[in-house]
Protein backbone atom coordinates (compact mmCIF):
# COMPACT_ATOMS: atom_id res chain seq x y z
CA UNK A 1 0.00 0.00 0.00
CA UNK A 2 1.12 3.56 -1.02
CA UNK A 3 -0.27 6.90 -0.75
CA UNK A 4 -0.59 9.17 -4.48
CA UNK A 5 -1.49 12.67 -4.84
CA UNK A 6 -4.32 13.20 -7.05
CA UNK A 7 -5.78 16.42 -8.54
CA UNK A 8 -9.04 15.77 -9.39
CA UNK A 9 -11.34 18.50 -11.39
CA UNK A 10 -14.65 19.51 -9.82
CA UNK A 11 -17.22 21.38 -10.58
CA UNK A 12 -20.12 21.77 -13.21
CA UNK A 13 -21.38 23.56 -15.99
CA UNK A 14 -17.77 24.62 -17.14
CA UNK A 15 -17.19 26.42 -13.56
CA UNK A 16 -14.89 24.13 -11.16
CA UNK A 17 -11.16 23.53 -10.50
CA UNK A 18 -8.42 20.71 -9.68
CA UNK A 19 -8.64 19.88 -6.48
CA UNK A 20 -6.28 18.16 -4.49
CA UNK A 21 -6.54 14.98 -2.89
CA UNK A 22 -4.20 12.45 -1.20
CA UNK A 23 -5.45 8.61 -1.38
CA UNK A 24 -4.04 5.44 -0.89
CA UNK A 25 -3.15 3.01 -3.46
CA UNK A 26 -2.84 -1.17 -3.53
CA UNK A 27 -0.90 -3.46 -5.83
CA UNK A 28 -2.78 -3.80 -9.21
CA UNK A 29 -5.14 -1.30 -8.85
CA UNK A 30 -6.34 0.90 -11.96
CA UNK A 31 -7.27 4.48 -11.67
CA UNK A 32 -10.93 3.78 -11.19
CA UNK A 33 -10.02 1.69 -8.42
CA UNK A 34 -8.59 4.56 -6.68
CA UNK A 35 -11.19 7.29 -8.03
CA UNK A 36 -13.90 4.54 -6.17
CA UNK A 37 -11.62 4.83 -2.74
CA UNK A 38 -11.66 9.08 -3.28
CA UNK A 39 -15.90 8.65 -3.18
CA UNK A 40 -15.61 6.04 -0.93
CA UNK A 41 -13.50 7.80 2.06
CA UNK A 42 -13.31 11.23 1.13
CA UNK A 43 -15.52 13.09 -1.46
CA UNK A 44 -19.02 10.82 -1.38
CA UNK A 45 -20.12 13.83 -4.22
CA UNK A 46 -17.37 12.99 -6.71
CA UNK A 47 -19.49 12.24 -10.12
CA UNK A 48 -17.84 9.27 -12.09
CA UNK A 49 -19.26 7.51 -15.08
CA UNK A 50 -18.29 3.96 -14.95
CA UNK A 51 -19.94 0.56 -15.82
CA UNK A 52 -17.61 -2.49 -16.97
CA UNK A 53 -14.76 -1.96 -14.95
CA UNK A 54 -12.99 -4.06 -17.98
CA UNK A 55 -12.42 -1.82 -20.83
CA UNK A 56 -15.50 -2.84 -22.56
CA UNK A 57 -18.48 -0.40 -22.17
CA UNK A 58 -16.46 3.26 -22.93
CA UNK A 59 -18.01 4.78 -20.32
CA UNK A 60 -15.28 6.12 -18.04
CA UNK A 61 -13.03 7.75 -20.28
CA UNK A 62 -11.65 10.91 -18.66
CA UNK A 63 -8.25 12.84 -19.05
CA UNK A 64 -5.21 11.01 -16.93
CA UNK A 65 -2.37 13.52 -16.66
CA UNK A 66 -3.66 15.47 -19.68
CA UNK A 67 -3.86 12.01 -21.79
CA UNK A 68 -7.24 10.70 -22.88
CA UNK A 69 -7.47 7.26 -21.99
CA UNK A 70 -10.18 4.77 -19.99
CA UNK A 71 -9.65 4.91 -16.20
CA UNK A 72 -10.09 1.18 -16.05
CA UNK A 73 -7.64 0.11 -18.09
CA UNK A 74 -5.13 2.93 -16.63
CA UNK A 75 -2.76 1.46 -14.37
CA UNK A 76 -1.90 3.19 -11.53
CA UNK A 77 1.50 1.41 -11.80
CA UNK A 78 2.34 3.08 -15.41
CA UNK A 79 2.39 6.28 -13.82
CA UNK A 80 4.85 8.64 -12.32
CA UNK A 81 3.20 8.73 -8.36
CA UNK A 82 6.11 11.25 -7.71
CA UNK A 83 4.03 13.76 -8.72
CA UNK A 84 0.24 14.49 -8.02
CA UNK A 85 -1.97 12.84 -10.92
CA UNK A 86 -4.15 14.93 -13.18
CA UNK A 87 -7.79 13.50 -13.61
CA UNK A 88 -9.84 15.72 -15.72
CA UNK A 89 -13.07 15.25 -17.73
CA UNK A 90 -13.24 15.30 -21.77
CA UNK A 91 -12.22 18.10 -22.94
CA UNK A 92 -13.79 18.61 -26.11
CA UNK A 93 -17.06 17.95 -24.60
CA UNK A 94 -19.41 19.92 -21.74
CA UNK A 95 -19.17 18.96 -18.39
CA UNK A 96 -22.77 17.75 -16.70
CA UNK A 97 -20.69 17.42 -13.40
CA UNK A 98 -16.99 16.38 -11.52
CA UNK A 99 -15.56 14.10 -14.38
CA UNK A 100 -18.89 13.79 -16.47
CA UNK A 101 -19.35 14.92 -19.74
CA UNK A 102 -22.22 15.42 -21.60
CA UNK A 103 -21.51 13.03 -25.02
CA UNK A 104 -24.76 13.66 -27.18
CA UNK A 105 -22.61 15.52 -29.93
CA UNK A 106 -21.67 11.71 -30.68
CA UNK A 107 -25.26 10.64 -31.11
CA UNK A 108 -26.04 13.34 -32.76
CA UNK A 109 -23.12 12.37 -35.11
CA UNK A 110 -24.63 8.81 -35.30
CA UNK A 111 -28.15 9.53 -36.30
CA UNK A 112 -26.84 11.58 -39.22
CA UNK A 113 -24.81 8.46 -41.04
CA UNK A 114 -27.47 6.73 -43.54
CA UNK A 115 -28.03 2.60 -42.08
CA UNK A 116 -27.16 -0.61 -43.80
CA UNK A 117 -28.29 -0.30 -47.34
CA UNK A 118 -28.32 -3.64 -48.95
CA UNK A 119 -29.93 -4.42 -52.48
CA UNK A 120 -33.73 -4.39 -52.08
CA UNK A 121 -33.68 -7.06 -54.66
CA UNK A 122 -31.88 -9.29 -52.80
CA UNK A 123 -33.76 -11.08 -50.47
CA UNK A 124 -32.53 -11.89 -46.11
CA UNK A 125 -29.84 -14.89 -46.50
CA UNK A 126 -29.22 -14.71 -50.09
CA UNK A 127 -26.52 -12.54 -50.38
CA UNK A 128 -23.05 -14.84 -49.97
CA UNK A 129 -19.72 -13.53 -48.77
CA UNK A 130 -16.50 -14.48 -47.53
CA UNK A 131 -14.41 -13.74 -43.99
CA UNK A 132 -11.99 -11.47 -46.68
CA UNK A 133 -14.81 -9.69 -47.53
CA UNK A 134 -15.83 -8.24 -44.15
CA UNK A 135 -12.77 -8.43 -41.95
CA UNK A 136 -11.82 -4.94 -42.98
CA UNK A 137 -15.26 -4.35 -41.55
CA UNK A 138 -14.70 -6.38 -38.58
CA UNK A 139 -11.68 -4.29 -37.21
CA UNK A 140 -14.51 -1.26 -37.03
CA UNK A 141 -16.68 -2.69 -35.25
CA UNK A 142 -14.52 -3.57 -32.01
CA UNK A 143 -15.14 0.24 -31.39
CA UNK A 144 -16.65 0.55 -28.07
CA UNK A 145 -17.83 3.89 -28.54
CA UNK A 146 -15.68 5.53 -25.45
CA UNK A 147 -15.37 8.68 -27.51
CA UNK A 148 -11.56 9.08 -27.09
CA UNK A 149 -10.85 9.68 -30.86
CA UNK A 150 -13.49 11.86 -31.00
CA UNK A 151 -12.32 13.62 -27.72
CA UNK A 152 -8.83 14.21 -28.97
CA UNK A 153 -9.24 14.50 -32.61
CA UNK A 154 -8.32 18.82 -32.53
CA UNK A 155 -10.55 19.43 -35.26
CA UNK A 156 -13.08 19.70 -32.62
CA UNK A 157 -11.28 19.52 -29.20
CA UNK A 158 -9.64 23.17 -30.55
CA UNK A 159 -12.11 24.33 -32.44
CA UNK A 160 -15.97 24.32 -31.33
CA UNK A 161 -16.93 25.83 -34.52
CA UNK A 162 -16.00 22.70 -36.75
CA UNK A 163 -18.63 20.26 -34.49
CA UNK A 164 -21.55 21.50 -36.85
CA UNK A 165 -19.42 20.40 -39.96
CA UNK A 166 -17.42 17.64 -38.67
CA UNK A 167 -18.03 14.26 -37.42
CA UNK A 168 -15.04 13.19 -35.71
CA UNK A 169 -13.25 9.61 -36.35
CA UNK A 170 -15.35 7.49 -34.96
CA UNK A 171 -18.09 8.48 -37.53
CA UNK A 172 -15.99 9.23 -40.31
CA UNK A 173 -14.69 5.16 -39.14
CA UNK A 174 -18.52 4.11 -39.66
CA UNK A 175 -18.79 5.18 -42.96
CA UNK A 176 -15.52 3.86 -44.08
CA UNK A 177 -17.30 0.52 -42.10
CA UNK A 178 -20.53 0.96 -44.52
CA UNK A 179 -18.21 1.68 -47.59
CA UNK A 180 -16.16 -0.98 -47.34
CA UNK A 181 -19.11 -3.70 -47.17
CA UNK A 182 -19.42 -5.69 -49.86
CA UNK A 183 -23.58 -5.88 -49.16
CA UNK A 184 -23.62 -2.05 -49.04
CA UNK A 185 -25.10 -0.50 -52.16
CA UNK A 186 -25.49 2.67 -51.17
CA UNK A 187 -22.22 5.12 -52.50
CA UNK A 188 -21.14 7.82 -49.61
CA UNK A 189 -17.88 8.89 -51.31
CA UNK A 190 -19.52 12.46 -51.25
CA UNK A 191 -21.57 12.54 -48.07
CA UNK A 192 -18.09 11.73 -46.63
CA UNK A 193 -17.09 15.07 -47.70
CA UNK A 194 -19.69 17.82 -47.72
CA UNK A 195 -21.61 16.08 -45.31
CA UNK A 196 -19.78 14.75 -42.90
CA UNK A 197 -16.29 16.63 -42.93
CA UNK A 198 -13.78 14.30 -43.98
CA UNK A 199 -11.82 16.96 -45.55
CA UNK A 200 -10.73 18.08 -41.96
CA UNK A 201 -9.23 15.84 -41.17
CA UNK A 202 -5.41 16.00 -41.37
CA UNK A 203 -4.68 11.99 -40.40
CA UNK A 204 -2.71 13.61 -37.71
CA UNK A 205 -3.00 10.13 -36.09
CA UNK A 206 -4.20 11.11 -32.71
CA UNK A 207 -7.31 9.24 -32.63
CA UNK A 208 -5.12 6.18 -33.56
CA UNK A 209 -2.52 6.76 -30.81
CA UNK A 210 -5.44 6.74 -27.83
CA UNK A 211 -8.39 4.09 -28.81
CA UNK A 212 -8.73 1.48 -26.32
CA UNK A 213 -9.40 -0.61 -28.97
CA UNK A 214 -5.81 -0.46 -31.28
CA UNK A 215 -7.64 0.23 -34.30
CA UNK A 216 -5.84 1.65 -36.96
CA UNK A 217 -8.44 4.54 -37.49
CA UNK A 218 -6.72 6.61 -39.78
CA UNK A 219 -4.64 3.81 -41.56
CA UNK A 220 -7.80 1.51 -42.37
CA UNK A 221 -10.85 4.13 -42.47
CA UNK A 222 -9.66 7.76 -42.87
CA UNK A 223 -7.27 7.32 -45.43
CA UNK A 224 -8.86 4.67 -47.17
CA UNK A 225 -12.06 7.15 -46.84
CA UNK A 226 -9.86 10.22 -48.02
CA UNK A 227 -8.84 7.92 -51.52
CA UNK A 228 -12.18 7.30 -52.37
CA UNK A 229 -13.29 10.77 -51.65
CA UNK A 230 -10.28 11.72 -54.01
CA UNK A 231 -11.89 9.06 -56.58
CA UNK A 232 -15.55 10.70 -56.63
CA UNK A 233 -14.52 14.51 -56.27
CA UNK A 234 -11.04 14.99 -57.25
CA UNK A 235 -9.59 12.73 -59.48
CA UNK A 236 -9.72 14.51 -63.05
CA UNK A 237 -9.49 11.21 -64.72
CA UNK A 238 -12.20 9.52 -63.20
CA UNK A 239 -14.22 12.71 -63.69
CA UNK A 240 -13.77 12.14 -67.73
CA UNK A 241 -14.64 8.86 -67.11
CA UNK A 242 -17.92 8.99 -65.16
CA UNK A 243 -18.82 11.90 -68.11
CA UNK A 244 -18.72 8.95 -70.66
CA UNK A 245 -19.47 5.91 -68.68
CA UNK A 246 -22.14 5.60 -65.77
CA UNK A 247 -21.52 5.81 -62.21
CA UNK A 248 -23.61 4.78 -59.03
CA UNK A 249 -25.68 7.57 -57.62
CA UNK A 250 -24.36 8.50 -54.24
CA UNK A 251 -26.70 7.97 -51.04
CA UNK A 252 -29.32 10.26 -50.69
CA UNK A 253 -28.62 13.25 -47.25
CA UNK A 254 -31.81 12.01 -45.38
CA UNK A 255 -31.02 11.29 -41.43
CA UNK A 256 -30.85 7.70 -40.16
CA UNK A 257 -33.50 7.93 -37.59
CA UNK B 1 -51.53 27.84 -12.54
CA UNK B 2 -48.44 29.70 -14.20
CA UNK B 3 -45.84 26.86 -15.39
CA UNK B 4 -42.50 27.90 -15.65
CA UNK B 5 -40.90 26.20 -18.52
CA UNK B 6 -38.13 23.70 -17.40
CA UNK B 7 -35.43 24.50 -19.05
CA UNK B 8 -31.99 22.50 -19.26
CA UNK B 9 -29.19 23.75 -17.70
CA UNK B 10 -26.38 25.02 -20.46
CA UNK B 11 -23.62 23.42 -20.24
CA UNK B 12 -20.06 24.30 -21.22
CA UNK B 13 -16.28 22.37 -21.36
CA UNK B 14 -14.23 22.48 -18.15
CA UNK B 15 -12.54 25.27 -17.87
CA UNK B 16 -8.81 24.72 -17.98
CA UNK B 17 -6.45 27.21 -18.72
CA UNK B 18 -3.43 25.05 -19.14
CA UNK B 19 -2.34 24.12 -23.00
CA UNK B 20 -2.40 20.77 -21.84
CA UNK B 21 -1.90 18.65 -18.13
CA UNK B 22 0.49 16.24 -20.16
CA UNK B 23 3.56 15.25 -18.21
CA UNK B 24 5.80 13.18 -20.27
CA UNK B 25 8.15 14.67 -23.05
CA UNK B 26 5.67 15.48 -25.83
CA UNK B 27 7.48 17.83 -27.73
CA UNK B 28 10.54 15.43 -27.95
CA UNK B 29 9.48 13.80 -31.10
CA UNK B 30 7.77 16.79 -33.54
CA UNK B 31 11.49 18.59 -32.45
CA UNK B 32 12.88 15.26 -33.86
CA UNK B 33 10.56 14.96 -36.83
CA UNK B 34 11.03 18.42 -37.67
CA UNK B 35 14.53 19.13 -37.33
CA UNK B 36 15.25 15.99 -39.76
CA UNK B 37 12.90 17.61 -41.88
CA UNK B 38 15.03 20.76 -41.83
CA UNK B 39 18.59 19.41 -41.98
CA UNK B 40 16.88 17.91 -45.08
CA UNK B 41 15.25 20.69 -46.78
CA UNK B 42 18.55 22.76 -45.90
CA UNK B 43 20.51 20.23 -47.74
CA UNK B 44 18.54 19.21 -50.34
CA UNK B 45 17.74 23.09 -51.44
CA UNK B 46 21.86 23.28 -51.58
CA UNK B 47 21.93 20.23 -53.60
CA UNK B 48 20.36 21.15 -55.93
CA UNK B 49 21.40 24.86 -56.80
CA UNK B 50 25.09 24.14 -56.51
CA UNK B 51 24.74 22.29 -59.98
CA UNK B 52 27.96 21.01 -60.26
CA UNK B 53 29.95 17.34 -58.49
CA UNK B 54 26.16 15.64 -59.52
CA UNK B 55 27.81 12.93 -62.37
CA UNK B 56 30.98 10.72 -61.87
CA UNK B 57 30.87 8.17 -64.35
CA UNK B 58 29.27 5.91 -63.54
CA UNK B 59 27.28 7.17 -61.22
CA UNK B 60 25.04 10.41 -60.51
CA UNK B 61 22.74 11.82 -57.70
CA UNK B 62 19.05 10.93 -57.25
CA UNK B 63 18.84 14.78 -56.85
CA UNK B 64 19.97 15.32 -60.36
CA UNK B 65 18.37 11.89 -62.11
CA UNK B 66 16.57 11.82 -64.58
CA UNK B 67 19.31 14.56 -66.41
CA UNK B 68 16.96 15.42 -69.25
CA UNK B 69 18.39 19.23 -70.02
CA UNK B 70 20.70 20.35 -72.78
CA UNK B 71 23.47 21.48 -69.84
CA UNK B 72 23.54 18.33 -68.13
CA UNK B 73 27.05 17.11 -67.05
CA UNK B 74 28.22 14.68 -70.62
CA UNK B 75 26.82 10.81 -70.20
CA UNK B 76 24.80 12.23 -67.43
CA UNK B 77 21.51 11.35 -69.14
CA UNK B 78 19.28 12.49 -71.88
CA UNK B 79 20.19 15.64 -72.82
CA UNK B 80 17.01 16.99 -74.94
CA UNK B 81 15.28 19.85 -73.39
CA UNK B 82 16.84 23.21 -74.28
CA UNK B 83 17.92 24.60 -70.94
CA UNK B 84 20.35 27.43 -69.80
CA UNK B 85 23.18 26.93 -68.27
CA UNK B 86 23.23 29.01 -65.30
CA UNK B 87 20.06 27.83 -64.10
CA UNK B 88 20.14 24.26 -62.58
CA UNK B 89 18.87 20.86 -64.52
CA UNK B 90 17.78 19.69 -61.12
CA UNK B 91 15.01 21.98 -61.16
CA UNK B 92 12.98 20.12 -64.03
CA UNK B 93 12.62 16.78 -62.00
CA UNK B 94 12.51 17.69 -58.60
CA UNK B 95 9.42 18.65 -58.23
CA UNK B 96 8.00 14.91 -58.75
CA UNK B 97 9.57 13.48 -55.84
CA UNK B 98 9.36 16.69 -53.51
CA UNK B 99 5.57 16.65 -54.01
CA UNK B 100 5.18 12.65 -53.88
CA UNK B 101 6.68 13.14 -50.13
CA UNK B 102 5.11 16.58 -49.56
CA UNK B 103 1.38 14.72 -50.14
CA UNK B 104 2.49 11.33 -48.34
CA UNK B 105 0.19 10.71 -45.76
CA UNK B 106 2.77 9.97 -43.63
CA UNK B 107 4.49 13.34 -44.28
CA UNK B 108 1.65 15.83 -44.03
CA UNK B 109 1.56 14.27 -39.83
CA UNK B 110 5.24 14.61 -39.34
CA UNK B 111 5.37 17.96 -40.54
CA UNK B 112 1.22 18.94 -39.64
CA UNK B 113 2.54 18.43 -36.42
CA UNK B 114 6.01 19.53 -35.97
CA UNK B 115 5.90 22.60 -38.47
CA UNK B 116 2.47 23.59 -38.54
CA UNK B 117 1.79 22.94 -35.17
CA UNK B 118 -1.72 21.37 -35.99
CA UNK B 119 -1.41 20.32 -33.46
CA UNK B 120 2.15 19.68 -32.16
CA UNK B 121 1.05 16.78 -30.16
CA UNK B 122 -1.82 15.06 -29.59
CA UNK B 123 -3.99 16.20 -26.36
CA UNK B 124 -2.16 19.46 -26.84
CA UNK B 125 -3.88 23.14 -27.63
CA UNK B 126 -3.04 23.75 -31.14
CA UNK B 127 -1.94 27.71 -31.68
CA UNK B 128 -4.19 28.26 -34.40
CA UNK B 129 -7.54 30.16 -33.82
CA UNK B 130 -9.09 28.80 -36.84
CA UNK B 131 -8.92 25.33 -38.61
CA UNK B 132 -10.39 24.52 -41.88
CA UNK B 133 -7.79 21.38 -42.55
CA UNK B 134 -7.82 19.93 -46.09
CA UNK B 135 -11.10 21.56 -47.46
CA UNK B 136 -9.91 24.17 -48.85
CA UNK B 137 -6.65 25.63 -51.17
CA UNK B 138 -4.30 25.06 -50.99
CA UNK B 139 -4.29 21.45 -48.28
CA UNK B 140 -7.15 20.93 -50.62
CA UNK B 141 -3.83 19.84 -53.58
CA UNK B 142 -3.49 17.43 -51.22
CA UNK B 143 -5.58 15.07 -53.13
CA UNK B 144 -3.36 14.60 -56.29
CA UNK B 145 -1.18 12.29 -54.47
CA UNK B 146 -2.22 9.38 -56.56
CA UNK B 147 -0.71 11.29 -59.50
CA UNK B 148 2.51 11.85 -58.14
CA UNK B 149 2.93 8.01 -56.93
CA UNK B 150 2.74 6.95 -60.51
CA UNK B 151 5.09 9.67 -62.03
CA UNK B 152 7.10 8.84 -58.54
CA UNK B 153 7.10 5.35 -59.68
CA UNK B 154 8.28 5.90 -63.02
CA UNK B 155 11.78 7.87 -61.60
CA UNK B 156 12.00 4.26 -59.37
CA UNK B 157 12.41 2.72 -62.61
CA UNK B 158 14.79 5.56 -64.00
CA UNK B 159 16.60 5.18 -60.64
CA UNK B 160 16.59 1.75 -60.59
CA UNK B 161 18.45 1.91 -64.10
CA UNK B 162 21.11 4.38 -62.66
CA UNK B 163 22.01 1.64 -60.19
CA UNK B 164 22.35 -0.91 -62.79
CA UNK B 165 24.16 0.76 -65.02
CA UNK B 166 26.58 1.38 -62.24
CA UNK B 167 27.69 -2.05 -62.41
CA UNK B 168 30.46 -0.62 -64.80
CA UNK B 169 33.80 1.05 -64.39
CA UNK B 170 34.55 4.87 -64.96
CA UNK B 171 35.11 3.74 -68.97
CA UNK B 172 32.32 2.14 -69.20
CA UNK B 173 32.86 -1.63 -69.26
CA UNK B 174 30.43 -3.91 -67.57
CA UNK B 175 30.99 -6.29 -64.33
CA UNK B 176 32.40 -4.20 -62.30
CA UNK B 177 31.01 -2.67 -58.37
CA UNK B 178 32.29 -0.13 -56.15
CA UNK B 179 30.48 0.97 -52.58
CA UNK B 180 28.95 4.19 -54.78
CA UNK B 181 27.30 0.62 -56.81
CA UNK B 182 25.82 -0.04 -53.29
CA UNK B 183 25.05 3.15 -52.15
CA UNK B 184 22.67 3.21 -55.14
CA UNK B 185 21.35 0.04 -55.17
CA UNK B 186 20.40 0.67 -51.60
CA UNK B 187 18.57 3.77 -53.13
CA UNK B 188 16.29 2.31 -55.73
CA UNK B 189 15.45 -1.01 -52.97
CA UNK B 190 14.61 1.85 -50.68
CA UNK B 191 12.71 4.11 -53.33
CA UNK B 192 10.54 1.04 -54.23
CA UNK B 193 9.64 0.23 -50.93
CA UNK B 194 8.49 3.47 -49.90
CA UNK B 195 6.37 3.96 -53.32
CA UNK B 196 4.81 0.13 -52.97
CA UNK B 197 3.93 1.19 -48.90
CA UNK B 198 2.23 4.13 -49.88
CA UNK B 199 -1.04 4.45 -49.00
CA UNK B 200 -2.31 5.23 -52.31
CA UNK B 201 -0.59 2.57 -53.87
CA UNK B 202 -2.55 0.03 -51.40
CA UNK B 203 -6.06 2.08 -52.79
CA UNK B 204 -5.29 1.38 -56.24
CA UNK B 205 -3.99 -1.76 -56.32
CA UNK B 206 -7.16 -3.17 -53.77
CA UNK B 207 -8.14 -1.15 -51.32
CA UNK B 208 -10.81 0.51 -53.53
CA UNK B 209 -12.75 -2.69 -53.60
CA UNK B 210 -15.89 -4.02 -52.19
CA UNK B 211 -15.51 -7.31 -52.95
CA UNK B 212 -12.21 -8.81 -51.99
CA UNK B 213 -13.28 -12.17 -52.83
CA UNK B 214 -14.30 -11.74 -56.41
CA UNK B 215 -10.72 -10.56 -56.83
CA UNK B 216 -8.30 -12.36 -55.22
CA UNK B 217 -5.15 -11.35 -57.19
CA UNK B 218 -5.94 -7.54 -56.39
CA UNK B 219 -6.79 -9.08 -52.34
CA UNK B 220 -3.49 -10.59 -52.51
CA UNK B 221 -1.82 -7.80 -53.89
CA UNK B 222 -3.79 -5.53 -51.29
CA UNK B 223 -2.70 -7.97 -48.39
CA UNK B 224 1.34 -7.38 -49.80
CA UNK B 225 1.24 -3.64 -49.82
CA UNK B 226 -0.86 -3.78 -46.61
CA UNK B 227 2.24 -5.23 -44.88
CA UNK B 228 4.58 -3.05 -46.31
CA UNK B 229 2.12 -0.27 -45.82
CA UNK B 230 2.20 -0.71 -41.73
CA UNK B 231 5.76 0.18 -41.59
CA UNK B 232 5.62 3.04 -44.22
CA UNK B 233 6.68 5.88 -41.47
CA UNK B 234 9.87 3.87 -41.30
CA UNK B 235 10.84 3.85 -44.50
CA UNK B 236 9.64 6.99 -45.26
CA UNK B 237 12.37 8.32 -42.99
CA UNK B 238 15.02 6.30 -43.89
CA UNK B 239 14.61 6.53 -47.86
CA UNK B 240 14.30 10.30 -47.08
CA UNK B 241 17.72 10.24 -44.89
CA UNK B 242 19.35 7.53 -47.61
CA UNK B 243 18.89 9.87 -50.63
CA UNK B 244 20.29 12.96 -49.24
CA UNK B 245 23.16 10.21 -48.12
CA UNK B 246 23.70 8.82 -51.36
CA UNK B 247 24.02 12.51 -53.15
CA UNK B 248 26.38 13.29 -50.62
CA UNK B 249 28.93 10.33 -51.12
CA UNK B 250 28.46 11.03 -55.21
CA UNK B 251 29.36 14.14 -54.50
CA UNK B 252 31.92 13.68 -52.65
CA UNK B 253 33.70 11.39 -55.47
CA UNK B 254 32.86 13.83 -57.90
CA UNK B 255 34.55 16.94 -55.97
CA UNK B 256 37.83 14.66 -55.63
CA UNK B 257 37.55 14.66 -51.80
CA UNK B 258 37.24 10.50 -51.20
CA UNK B 259 37.77 8.06 -53.78
CA UNK B 260 35.08 5.52 -54.28
CA UNK B 261 36.02 2.06 -52.63
CA UNK B 262 35.99 -0.25 -56.04
CA UNK B 263 35.01 -3.67 -55.00
CA UNK B 264 35.72 -5.54 -58.48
Amino acid sequence: MSKAKFRVWRGDAGEGELVDYTVEVNEGEVVLDVLHRLQATQTPDLAVRWNCKAGKCGSCSMEINGRPRLACMTRMSTLDQSEPIAVTPLRTFPVIRDLVCDVSYNYVKARQIPSFTPDPSVKPGEFRMQQEDVQRSQEFRRCIECYLCQNVCHVIRDHEENKEAFSGPRFLMRVAELEMHPADTADRRLAAQEDYGLGYCNITKCCTEVCPEHIKITDNALIPMKERVATRKYDPLVWLGSKIGRRPADTPKVPNT
Amino acid sequence: MTQTPLEPPRLERAEIGARTLRTDNWRRQPMINGAILLVFVVYATWAILVNENYFVEPYISPFYSPCLVTTCAEGAGWQFVPWVAWLTPSILIIGVPMGFRMTCYYYRKAYYRSIWQSPTACGVKEPHKKYTGETRFPLIIQNVHRYFFWVATLFNIILTWDAIIAFRDHEGNWGHMGLGTLVLLINAVLLWAYSLSCHACRHTFGGRLKHFSKAPVRYWMWTQITRLNAKHMEIAWVSLVWVGLTDLYIRLVASGTITDIRFF
